[in-house]
């Protein structure tokens, strides 16, 4: 009874797994993965295991960048591309555990205070905790970080089973709405799955493709500083998910879910490349795949940093739209996702010329 | 003590000498051949020594040389001098302090109205640097001219002594204690090349550890700093950021880097195993030049390890001797290790 009444309230999470699309399904795996930055390995084995059987060579940088290469079909000398999407998601670090057994923390990457009270974190260990917060001296429409702490439900400094130093990622469940799909860490796991489901259905391209899995976006582009140096790309291209202005009483901004994936203009940390950008929005219109254009105001991307490595690089970025970004319920919807991945595929299966 | 001798010489970023000459003098006769970089960083080489040397393992260890102080800007026509800071100084630590001028240590005091004449506002608020004045005794702005010339760096005018039992104060342990732990670590033979670096400019954003690393290519990098401290009282139950005598601090993460969790881990080990107490620094708070080297070319593992400095970017600051003594023999045994990772 008890098992049927949940269904009835809960479909979409007691049938997630079963009969989910493909995509959908690597979507989950990859999203529900841990891997704040700096610590990105699971997320970076899980993409390992996914992407083994179609790259021509993988590695592993200093950093912990995940560097695949899928060779090119043309005449040597051929053109780099370097595409990029990160690996880690923000989360919090503890930096003191109290006599009771509550952990205080550091952000990782920008957390709103504001998302955390009663959400869940996750440790490397598999250890939950429950964002609480001070009620003393303070109210709900002033939630600082300092005023909130982790539950593990210890009892003592002793018996906490975790220490000063560990980091932890939001923790939340995918979901599968339909269209929408709902998941912690959209930034940037979409954009990993984006690369994955590319390399995959990439069939040939003139070019040498290095699909690039970075570390450490959130805490200032450095996966994508020094991978770039290391790949030295004629052409690269960010995925990463970008703000909407399509919600009740939102900041304007001409991004929407499902009107396609959307190719940046600009954002506060790079200005792309007019070639790429009309290289990406000219294929789309021969592909007749739905796009638009992202002007972002707060916030960059790992283009950024590839942009300005060594000599410089023509840099573009194809952003998902995202609804609710940095916030443990980041929403996609899943015809942007498949759209991302065709225009991509387009743009590299054939020669690229700059002008 | 070589600590008193780095914590006394004047050496404001960008402005590295006098520092640099004390530190050539104590690595000279210990390093394979050492160099002075355009920036100004001294790098030491150290040959990988020993039968079964790793060839493929360069690691670099460093320390900044340069101090935060105070760059002359102006001369009033009463013979006061403007100036504005170097490096992350609180203004409310600037006030009523002597500070030495230019490389002939022109004595000035930065001057603070007397309580006596203060408004009940003026109590409540902190003045900011750009309305002080270091007062040299000039009674004209000619008279100025002559003692004090624009662009002169000015220090903060404190020497070193111990004080209590296990610590010593004086200013500038912010990095000297780095770098005088840097020099024991250079006696030592390793079974790798070490490149020990005395940086400059890294309170202005670490921009000589970032050519220094760029010329090196490091395998591994470990930054030896002074770091915050705050283990005075407190009202609630929560951590001191560090605590004066707990031993070297690891940093796990700071606002410039997260620290390589090998490198980390290898320390924390070493220290327990060889009974080397040790602390974390347990806030994610301020960067170091190991920020820097991480990000250089395709990247370098990088971590900082500290001494617990109190009062750190003011006039004075404080340590304990045995921390800084645990944080060299730390060093000395972690670092054979690195070759096993």
């Amino acid at each position: 009874m008890t098992t049927d009444k949940k269904v009835a309230h809960f479909p979409m999470l007691d049938t997630n797994h079963l009969n989910l699309h493909p995509l959908k399904a690597l979507t989950r795996r990859i999203t529900e993965a841990y891997g704040p930055s700096g610590y990105e390995s699971a997320v970076r084995e899980l993409i390992r295991d996914e992407i083994k059987d179609y790259a021509d060579e993988i590695r592993v940088d200093a950093l912990g960048n995940l560097i695949a290469r899928k060779k090119g079909s043309g005449a040597a000398p051929r053109k780099k591309v370097m595409l990029a999407a990160h690996m880690d998601e923000i989360g919090v670090i503890v930096t003191h555990i109290d006599e009771k057994g509550f952990a205080r923390f550091a952000p990782i990457g920008g957390v709103f205070p504001l998302t955390l009270f009663g959400q869940r974190c996750r440790f490397a260990n598999g250890v939950i905790g429950v964002f609480g917060r001070e009620t003393k001296n303070s109210t709900t429409s002033e939630i600082t970080l300092n005023k909130l702490f982790i539950d593990v439900g210890a009892t003592s400094k002793d018996d906490a089973p975790i220490q000063v130093g560990d980091p932890a990622g939001f923790w939340r469940d995918f979901a599968d709405l339909g269209n929408r799909l709902v998941s912690k860490a959209m930034d940037d796991r979409i954009g990993c799955v984006v690369l994955i489901q590319v390399l995959r259905e990439l069939k040939q391209s003139p070019h040498d493709v290095y699909f690039v899995f970075t570390v450490q976006e959130e805490v200032g582009l450095r996966g994508a500083t020094t991978s770039a140096y290391g790949v030295q790309p004629d052409l690269a291209i960010a995925v990463d998910v970008t703000g909407t202005g399509d919600t009740p009483e939102s900041n304007p901004m001409a991004v929407q879910l499902g009107k396609g994936p959307a190719i940046k203009v600009k954002d506060s940390g790079m200005l792309a490349h007019p070639a790429v950008k009309n290289l990406l929005a000219d294929t789309a219109r021969a592909e007749k795949i739905p796009y638009q254009f992202e002007v972002l105001t707060g916030g960059t991307t790992d283009a950024m940093a590839m942009q300005t490595t060594r000599e410089g690089v023509p840099t573009g970025c194809i952003s998902i739209p995202t609804r609710y970004i940095h916030t443990p319920s980041e929403m996609i919807d899943f015809d942007d996702l498949q759209n991302a991945i065709k225009l991509l595929v387009a743009v590299l299966s054939k020669p690229v010329k700059l002008d | 003590m070589l600590l008193e001798k780095l914590s006394n010489a004047r050496g404001v970023s960008g402005n590295e000498a006098e520092v640099r000459e004390i530190l050539i003098q104590a690595i000279q006769d210990h390093v394979t051949e050492y160099r002075v970089d355009t920036l100004g960083n001294l790098i030491a080489y150290k040959k990988a020594s020993g039968t079964r040397a790793r060839k493929t393992i360069r690691v670099m260890l460093a320390a900044h040389m340069d101090e935060v102080g105070l760059m002359i800007v102006h001369h009033e026509s009463n013979g006061h001098l403007r100036f504005r800071k170097v490096g992350g100084i609180d203004d409310r630590v600037l006030l009523s302090k002597t500070v030495l001028i230019g490389k002939d240590k022109i004595p000035g005091v930065i001057g603070a109205k007397p309580i006596h004449l203060l408004k009940p506002s003026e109590r409540q608020q902190v003045v900011e640097s750009d309305s002080m004045t270091i007062d040299i005794g000039a009674k004209s702005k000619e008279e100025a001219q002559e003692l004090v010339k624009l662009g002169d760096y000015a220090t903060f005018a404190t020497t070193f002594s111990p004080i209590g039992n296990d610590c010593v104060k004086g200013k500038a342990f912010d990095d000297r204690a780095g770098c005088a732990a840097l020099v024991e670590i250079l006696k030592r033979d390793y079974p790798f090349d070490v490149y020990g670096v005395f940086t400059a400019q890294e309170e202005v954003g670490a921009r000589g550890a970032r050519v220094a690393a760029y010329a090196i290519e490091p395998t591994y990098a470990f930054a030896l700093e002074g770091t915050v401290c705050d283990d005075l009282p407190k009202e609630k139950d929560e951590s001191p950021v560090t605590r004066v005598g707990g031993g070297p601090a690891i940093t796990f993460a700071d606002n410039s880097l997260i620290s390589d969790r090998r490198l980390v881990n290898l320390l924390v080990e070493t220290a327990r195993e060889n009974k080397i107490p040790y602390q974390f620094k347990q806030a994610v708070a301020g960067g170091t030049d190991a920020g820097r080297i991480a990000l250089i070319k395709e990247g370098v593992p990088s971590v900082a390890v500290s001494v617990p400095t109190r009062y750190i970017h003011s006039p004075v600051s404080l340590l304990n001797k045995h921390d800084l003594e645990y944080l060299i023999a730390l060093m000395i045994k972690a670092l054979p290790r690195v070759a096993r990772i």
